[in-house]
């Protein structure tokens, strides 16, 4: 069964706040990581690393650069 | 010396140790006569012939916050613990941030982390490590997080120099202050080694205790037993100041950092020189950069690691660069030998010593070796004489380097 939209927001919730210490309540899909989240661009490449081990999706260098928002990196693990 | 050189004096102290997660317990556990050294479980203990080692008493991991912990080698994780408790205990000195400086070392840099980065390399490809992994296995990384932590501007350094990194590093830290680059530098070593390679090595190298039936009674410098040293980690770090600037915010002095000799010996990469030629110049040279004579010194912390062939070496260089009656001791018969570390932990033992005026015990020194004439301090600690008294921290690392601190009370 593939994981639903909330089971990946949890989860991802869950990485940044390992990664950044931000509670895993404020990554809501609405957020910006740079904006909002205030999170680096390393950071981002730390996220991904670890997302891409959670959810077994290769998240390639030119597609990172894209995901602005939580919602964004929901949607692209879910395609 | 000239009469109007800068005086450099110790205002803070940190540590992390086999022994302790701070100074303060620390130093207890050594007036207690505590061995931090221990059985090890890890998965690689069967491949490697040495069993034990003293591991840090306080998990640096468990101390700082994740985020940060995650990024961080284990041997910037003690190092940033220890400089966070010195610059506390210093009581946050107001610098600015160009008069601040960083001399930071260890011997070997973040070797467990570039051991486990090259496994995820090779199972499970580049992109899965870390964007962190070069900053958390450079040398330079314990110097450089504490450096960013602190703000400091003057210069972040990391000298290295195997086993003396650390006591080198405090006296680059003086040089600095005294040549008029910076008011306040922290210093000291850290080491994060306890890891199968490094055993496996060190015990190639015949250097290492083999007494796994009885680990805590491996590291016994100056016995007739001793068979080798006893591995431990963590890190040391003090912060130095010119006088001026300390009296100027009123800080508590613990001692004078009052000089600093280096020599090299030139003889074999790994066996120390057998007539004592390197150490007894390092010896002689710090007590003259610090304007004394043998007879000032009333203790010497001693390298003597526990191996067969240093620790007699030393105490006989030490008999004829300062004389027969300091107080010596080896704290690495508690705490392990924390190699780039040990300078910096044994700084601040050979501090707080002065301070207190006690001088700990060496443990496990049940027969003592032929051809040793300096006062061992073992069996009991041992008082320090009141008074204007000065005390030595030796260092000496592969390489043939040679390194001594001379600290004098306040």
């Amino acid at each position: 069964m593939a994981a639903t939209e909330q089971d990946i927001l949890e989860g991802l919730g869950k990485i940044i706040n390992e990664i950044t210490g931000i509670p895993a309540s404020e990554v809501t899909p609405e957020k910006s990581f740079v904006d909002d989240l205030d999170i680096d661009s390393l950071s981002m490449v730390e996220i991904a690393v670890a997302a891409q081990d959670e959810f077994g999706v290769e998240i390639p260098d030119d597609q990172l650069k894209n995901l602005k928002t939580v919602k964004d990196v929901l949607t692209f693990i879910q395609n | 010396m000239s009469a109007n050189r800068v005086r450099v004096v110790v205002t803070g102290l940190g540590a992390t140790t086999p022994v302790g997660g701070d100074v303060t317990s620390t130093w207890t556990a050594l007036l207690a006569g505590q061995s931090g050294v221990n059985t090890l479980t890890t998965d690689w203990i069967d491949s490697v012939p040495v069993k034990f080692a003293g591991t840090a008493a306080v998990d640096p991991a468990e101390v700082l916050p994740r985020p940060e912990a995650r990024r961080l080698d284990r041997s910037e994780q003690f190092a940033l613990v220890a400089a966070r408790e010195a610059w506390k205990d210093a009581g946050t000195p107001e610098v600015a941030p160009e008069r601040l400086g960083v001399v930071v070392s260890s011997g070997i840099g973040g070797i467990s982390t570039t051991l486990s980065a090259y496994d995820t390399w090779k199972e499970r490809g580049w992109n899965r490590l870390s964007p962190f992994t070069v900053p958390m296995l450079m040398p330079n990384g314990p110097a450089a997080w504490i450096g960013l932590d602190l703000g400091a501007q003057a210069g972040v350094h990391a000298t290295v120099s195997a086993c003396a990194s650390g006591a080198e590093a405090i006296g680059y830290a003086m040089d600095m202050i005294r040549a008029g680059r910076a008011d306040v530098v922290v210093a000291g070593g850290t080491e994060a080694a306890i890891h199968g390679l490094n055993i496996a090595a060190f015990a190639a190298a015949r250097a290492m205790s083999q007494r796994n039936d009885d680990p805590q009674a491996a590291s016994r410098p100056w016995d007739r037993d001793r068979d080798g040293f006893v591995l431990g980690e963590g890190a040391g770090i003090v912060v130095l100041e010119s006088e001026e600037h300390a009296r100027a915010r009123g800080a508590r002095v613990y001692a004078y950092c009052a000089g600093i000799g280096y020599s090299a010996d030139a003889h074999h990469i790994t066996q120390p020189e057998p007539e004592g030629r390197g150490q007894i110049m390092a010896m002689t040279q710090a007590l003259t950069d610090a304007d004394i004579t043998g007879l000032d010194v009333k203790h010497v912390n001693a390298h003597a690691t526990s191996t067969p062939s240093g620790d007699v070496g030393e105490v006989q260089a030490v008999a004829k660069a300062i004389g027969t009656h300091p107080l010596v001791t080896s704290t690495k018969s508690m705490t392990g030998h924390l190699l780039g570390g040990a300078g910096g932990i044994e700084s601040v033992f050979t501090i707080k010593a002065l301070q207190e005026r006690i001088v700990p015990r060496t443990i496990n020194l049940d027969n003592i070796d032929d051809g040793i004439e300096v006062d061992l301090v073992y069996g009991e600690n041992r008082a320090l004489p009141e008074g204007d008294i000065a005390a030595v921290n030796n260092s000496f690392g592969f390489g043939g380097h040679n390194v001594t601190v001379v600290f004098k009370g306040a």
